[in-house]
C-alpha cells in the first residue's frame, strides 16, 4: 500500500488533506455563527492546498506547476476572506446578529 | 533509519497531530475567539508541512498571507461584532448535526478509499528542492503570465469591493427613514453638510 522507498508517502499526506476538508465541511454545515462559516472555509481550502503541494512535490517535483497553482489559491483566498467578512459587517450592522438561521433575506 | 529522516518523521507526526485536532477546535469549541487563535496555530503547521515538502516560498507565502492578514482579519471582524448572544434553539439541531457527521464521515471514508486502492505514481521525477522559488518565478512570468495578471485585477477588485461593502453609508441610512435613526445622525454629526443634507 504505501511505497516503502519514501519515508512519508505521499497517502500520509493525502489522508491529513481529507480529515481536515472534512472538518471543513462539517463545520460548514453546522456553524450558526457567521464567522466561523468563514473559518471553515478557509480551512477546507488549505487542505485543497496541502494536496496540491503533496502532488507537486512527489509527482511533479520537477515542473512545481502546484507550487503555483497554491500560490494562486493563497491570493484568491485573501481576497475571499476580505469580502466575505465586510459581507459580515454589512449584515452585522443591518440584523445585529451573527446567526446563520437569522440570514433569510432571500427566502420566498 | 539515519537521524535526519526520524526528525522529518517526528515532524510529520507533530504537525499534521496538531492540524487535525487544531481543525477539530476549530469546529466545535464554543468560544469563537479560541477557534480563531487555534486557526492561526493549523495556518502554522500548514506552512510547516509546506516546508517538509521543500516548498519555502509557498510556506512563507502561507504565514504571511494565512496567519499575518486573514487570521487577523478575522480576529478583527470577532472584535467588531463580538456580542454574547443566545443563539434561539432551533428544533432537531442535534438530529441535523447527526445526520451532517455521517454525511462527513461518508465522504472521508471514500476520499480514504481513493487514497489507498490508487496506485500514485510515485516517485515522480527528482524533486528540484531549494531553486524552487525560482522555477516558480519562471512560471508566473511565462506560462501562468495572465493568471498573474489576473489576480493583481482580482486584488484590486476585492479591495474596492470590501470598502465599498463595509462603508457605513450615511446617505442609505437616511433614505430608508426611520426617524430615530435620523434624530441619531443628526445628533451625532458635528459635519454641517450631514446637517444639510437630512433637513433637505
Amino acid at each position: 500500500m504505501f511505497n516503502s522507498q519514501e519515508l512519508i508517502p505521499l497517502n500520509a499526506y493525502l489522508l491529513i488533506a481529507s480529515i481536515l476538508f472534512c472538518i471543513g465541511v462539517w463545520g460548514l454545515i453546522n456553524s450558526r455563527n457567521a464567522v466561523r462559516v468563514l473559518m471553515s472555509i478557509e480551512l477546507m481550502l488549505n487542505a485543497v492546498n496541502i494536496n496540491l503541494m503533496a502532488f507537486s512535490s512527489y509527482i511533479d517535483g520537477n515542473l512545481i506547476r502546484g507550487q503555483v497553482f497554491t500560490v494562486f489559491v493563497i491570493t484568491v483566498a485573501a481576497a475571499e476572506a476580505a469580502v466575505g467578512l465586510a459581507i459580515l459587517l454589512s449584515l452585522y450592522r443591518n440584523r445585529t446578529t451573527v446567526d446563520m438561521e437569522s440570514f433569510n433575506l432571500l427566502k420566498w | 533509519m539515519t537521524i535526519s529522516t526520524s526528525t522529518e518523521l517526528i515532524c510529520f507526526l507533530i504537525l499534521s497531530s496538531v492540524i487535525v485536532s487544531g481543525g477539530l477546535g476549530v469546529v466545535l469549541i464554543e468560544n469563537i475567539v479560541y477557534s480563531a487563535f487555534l486557526l492561526g496555530g493549523v495556518f502554522m503547521s500548514v506552512a510547516g508541512l509546506y516546508l517538509l515538502l521543500n516548498a519555502s516560498f509557498v510556506a512563507a507565502a502561507q504565514v504571511l498571507v494565512y496567519v499575518g492578514a486573514v487570521n487577523v482579519l478575522i480576529l478583527f471582524a470577532i472584535m467588531l461584532v463580538n456580542k454574547k448572544e443566545v443563539m434561539k434553539p432551533i428544533k432537531g439541531l442535534k438530529l441535523r448535526k447527526f445526520f451532517s457527521g455521517c454525511v462527513c464521515a461518508g465522504l472521508l471514508a471514500l476520499l480514504f478509499r481513493v487514497n489507498i486502492i490508487t496506485n500514485w505514481a510515485t516517485p515522480g521525477p527528482q524533486a528540484i528542492g531549494e531553486i524552487a522559488t525560482e522555477r516558480i518565478g519562471e512560471h508566473l512570468f511565462t506560462d501562468y503570465l495572465l493568471p498573474f495578471e489576473l489576480a493583481s485585477v482580482l486584488l484590486l477588485m476585492a479591495m474596492i469591493g470590501a470598502i465599498v461593502l463595509a462603508r457605513r453609508d450615511v446617505i442609505s441610512i437616511e433614505l430608508e427613514t426611520t426617524k430615530s435613526i435620523q434624530e441619531n445622525i443628526i445628533n451625532n454629526s458635528t459635519d454641517n453638510v450631514l446637517l444639510n443634507q437630512s433637513n433637505d
